[in-house]
């Protein structure tokens, strides 16, 4: 006879007791760090980029004593706009800090002073002179577009300066600006003002958002009506049978269907079939619809589910025809539901990237689009291509875009969940 | 006629075919003693008129839109010198092109005559071709109304019509579904097999190298292309496991202590900050994979001092992996928490009556009772970590390495039909075509998943109702 079968049942219960205790508390453990891992991940996730993105949205300018000088412009008349497209802006700019720095005067040295203020300084100067042709001839404090090495070097100077391609020279130059400060940051407009561009400084995201935007518009009004139209049709009409079935099975299986393959699709039948332009933000708006529509019809679905028979009966009852009894009841019950569900769909077209890429949406925009039938790219894609991009100050950008991109799906998202909540009814 | 001015005037005969439908149907109403003794309200007469004056005029709008300009292209083909319509398809598109450079004064400086004549040709051809469309479709829309009008009699079934309209609109609607499956489908289908009168189907799938080469021209020769896709398979399943390895404990564990531990503040707290994850674009996580994740992970391999016995890259197949894994979390911990859900409460209550502690109530009835749900979301979880494209795209590289050592780079399916097709590329070289078997396999390897795995999720989640 052996110890335990000696025992009773309840002295074997009792031995095991701590055990399983022990057992019981590891696994609650575990349970509380696979949570915590989620939310530490997304805890990380917010601050890499918030940290990476905040110096975007301010901008390094400097202080220079530029002279309208007419010779070193080549203009003789400042209203007249064929000089002014052609005038020397850049010499002037170059005058101004050679004379900031009077000692510099080798060739390679001065390539190198002049590196230091945006080529997008011309522009505005340009501009400036435009607006107010008395400025020729004068002398004017101006601050100018500081290039983005120099943007990057002053942003994080104060605790480990990050020098990257500029020389020593370059970091003597700006410590002596910045001493005397002659060196500022602003806040950075041009980001939320302008389009994209080659030039850090200068690139913005506007282009991009107006992109998103226009896609996105037509992605809603495509997707919404003939999502609706597809749910009322399955919920109300269709008589479950093999073809219904089929239509389902297809629904569902297109909700998982990887978005790449949508891209093929665009590709494929949009471009290639049907002889559409890339890169505009209508043939975006079509693959985009197709790929949100499971998203909106199963939504909707779900909200026309919802609405209780006895309102169908009731309508029916004082003799309205099924159509009557659709548009005018069930569907004006069922709408905050499927807004709901519109606006996910939404949010989720704003955030997609690969299919776009496929249609062309990919290419390299300066100018902002105005239609929908315009190049442009959108506001993920403006992403991956800025992430691509060797500069310090593009992923500095390209972190901020992110913010921009996350406040909007997070607005989206708040928006459905009030909207839900709102406008819900309880049965 | 401009398109816009050609919408605007068929919205205003729109409206005015279902006033005139309407007034009508009430002037009619009259001589039979009111409304009431119409068969159908106004509103469907009304609506009806309106119908027959659009749908036929779309119809024809339609049918123009997608093929005026293949023929008008055609017409000027037609018309240039023999020597250029004998051209290859490629430089007849880029003449084309050229063509409509000029007739859009796109163009700056000198263009050869045959073009100038082409542009002018293609501009009077547009003319004609949009001023006898809009003629055509305003004429259709005026018979259509003149004939509904006639028709119009108290005794019409305007409603049946009009109810039968609307149930035909739907259906098509939801046709769309069947459309889209057959469009991506029929798509990746035909270049596949264009592909594969290229390249045999046997390379294709067991070849162990991956090299597409771009041949710029036809006769230039630019190396071996080699399309054995083995590599970037590997490539695929090594990523989707690091990722399952990451998402499924951690999905899995948060479903279950949230549904079964955590208190009802907290769960509500948590589940929405967790779904927050779900809803980051993956182009973010791209970016924080290839920015943070992916330096950080061969920093620790070197400092292990890994780097003297393997491979150790800054593009890690174990860096897309784990922020992949991350994306997916929130993915499998809501199906899962669903299935754990669905199991009665009755099973957890008798356990617990006979004694188990909760974790033995989990680990012995719950999840037994719930593991044909849990497998399901899985294999919907290891379809969405297959054909998740932007975290590898930007951070697992474009080497197609065929290793199973996660620290090396790999490529994926995904990858490589991004890469190829990103850009302009001339649309019949077999690089572009391999594109699309890629995604066929792709797609067929998704769909098999979904399918079977949201059978398994009905099923289950009948089988408790």
């Amino acid at each position: 006879m052996n110890n335990s079968d000696s025992m009773s049942v309840a002295e074997r219960v009792e031995k095991n007791l701590a055990k399983r205790y022990r057992a019981e508390k590891r696994f609650r453990i575990f349970g509380m760090i696979s949570v915590s891992i989620g939310i530490i991940a997304l805890i990380g996730l917010f601050t890499q980029i918030i940290s990476n993105g905040a110096g975007a949205f301010f901008q390094t300018y400097v202080k220079l004593d530029i002279t309208f000088d007419a010779d070193e412009l080549g203009i003789s008349d400042p209203t007249d706009p064929d000089q002014l497209m052609i005038g020397n802006y850049d010499g002037i700019v170059r005058d101004a800090l050679r004379e900031r720095f009077p000692s510099v005067t080798k060739r390679r040295e001065k390539r190198d002073l002049y590196s230091l203020v945006s080529i997008g300084a011309s522009y505005r100067l340009q501009s400036d002179l435009r607006q107010n042709p008395q400025l020729l001839g004068t002398t004017q404090t101006l601050w100018v577009l500081a290039d983005d090495d120099v943007d990057v070097y002053f942003k994080s100077r104060e605790d480990e300066p990050f020098i990257g391609r500029l020389n020593d020279l370059q970091v003597e130059w700006i410590e002596s600006l910045a001493k005397s400060n002659e060196l500022k940051t602003k806040f950075n407009t041009i980001f939320f003002t302008s389009g994209d561009s080659a030039e850090p400084e200068q690139a913005g995201i506007l282009g991009a958002l107006l992109g998103s935007l226009l896609t996105l518009l037509v992605t809603l009004l495509l997707s919404f009506p003939i999502g609706v139209a597809a749910a009322i049709y399955l919920e109300e009409y269709a008589k479950s049978n093999k073809f219904t079935d089929f239509i389902e099975v297809n629904i569902n299986n297109l909700a998982a269907v990887p978005s790449v393959i949508f891209g093929l699709l665009g590709l494929a039948i949009f471009l290639n079939f049907f002889n559409m332009p890339r890169s505009i933000p209508l043939v975006g708006g079509f693959v985009l619809t197709l790929m949100t529509l499971p998203t909106i019809i199963i939504s909707s679905r779900a909200a026309i589910k919802a609405v209780p028979p006895s309102i169908r009966q009731a309508a029916l009852g004082m003799g309205a025809s099924k159509m009557q009894m659709i548009l005018h009841h069930v569907l004006p019950l069922a709408l905050p539901g499927m807004l709901t569900g519109a606006i996910i769909g939404m949010a989720q077209a704003l955030g997609e990237t690969a299919p776009l890429l496929m249609i062309g949406m990919v290419a390299f925009i300066v100018e902002l689009p105005g239609s929908v039938a315009d190049p442009a790219t959108v506001l993920p894609v403006q992403i991956f291509l800025w992430a691509d991009s060797p500069e310090r100050a593009f992923t500095e950008r390209t972190s901020a875009a992110i913010m921009v991109l996350l406040a909007f799906l997070i607005t989206m998202n708040t928006f459905a969940i009030w909207l839900r909540k709102k406008l819900e009814r309880r049965w | 006629m401009d398109i816009t001015i050609l919408m605007i005037l068929m919205g205003m005969m729109i409206i005015s075919a279902y006033v005139l439908g309407r007034g009508r149907s009430i002037s009619l109403a009259k001589n039979v003693g009111g409304v009431a003794n119409l068969n159908s309200l106004p509103f469907y007469y009304g609506t009806l008129t309106a119908l027959w004056a659009a749908l036929p005029a779309l119809a024809v709008l339609g049918i123009w839109s997608v093929f005026h300009t293949s023929i008008i292209e055609g017409i000027v083909v037609q018309q240039m010198p023999e020597d250029i319509r004998n051209l290859s398809k490629e430089e007849l598109g880029l003449i084309l092109n050229k063509v409509y450079n000029v007739a859009h004064q796109q163009h700056i400086g000198e263009v050869p005559g045959f073009i100038l004549e082409s542009a002018n040709a293609l501009t009077r051809f547009e003319n004609y071709s949009a001023w006898l469309v809009s003629v055509v479709v305003l004429l259709l829309m005026m018979v259509g109304i003149a004939v509904t009008w006639l028709r119009i009699n108290p005794q019409l079934t305007a409603r049946i019509r009009v109810e039968n309209g609307f149930r035909y609109a739907l259906l098509a609607c939801s046709c769309l579904a069947i459309l889209t499956t057959l469009g991506i489908l029929f798509s990746v289908l035909f270049e596949s097999i264009r592909f594969f009168k290229a390249v045999p189907i046997s390379e294709f799938l067991f070849g162990l190298e991956w090299s597409p080469q771009n041949a710029l021209r036809v006769d230039q020769v630019t190396g071996e292309s080699s399309f054995g896709a083995i590599p970037l398979f590997a490539g695929t399943l090594l990523i989707a496991l690091i990722a399952m390895l990451v998402a499924v404990p951690t999905g899995l564990m948060s479903a279950i202590y949230l549904s079964e531990y955590a208190p009802e503040r907290a769960r509500s707290l948590i589940k929405p900050l967790l779904e927050i994850l779900a809803g980051i674009p993956t182009v973010v996580y791209g970016f924080v994979a290839a920015l943070t994740v992916a330096p950080f992970v061969r920093d620790v391999a070197i400092a292990l001092g890994l780097n003297e016995y393997i491979t150790v890259t800054s593009e890690s197949a174990l860096a897309a992996g784990l922020v992949m894994g991350v994306m997916i979390i929130p993915f499998v911990s809501s199906l899962s928490d669903d299935v754990i859900n669905a199991v009665p409460q009755s099973l957890r209550d008798g356990a617990l009556g006979l004694g188990s502690t909760q974790s033995e109530v989990i680990k012995k009835v719950v999840i037994p009772a719930a593991l044909p749900g849990i497998v399901g979301s899985i294999l919907l979880a290891v379809s969405r970590a297959i054909g998740e494209t932007m975290i590898v795209v930007m951070a697992a590289g474009l080497a197609a390495n065929l290793t199973a050592n996660p620290l090396d780079s790999v490529s994926t399916v995904t990858v490589q039909i991004v890469t190829l097709l990103v850009g302009d590329q001339e649309f019949d070289s077999p690089k572009t075509l391999a594109a699309f078997a890629l995604g066929l396999m792709l797609f067929l390897v998704t769909l098999v998943l979904n399918y079977v795995s949201l059978h398994v999720v009905k099923k289950y989640r009948e089988q408790y109702e």
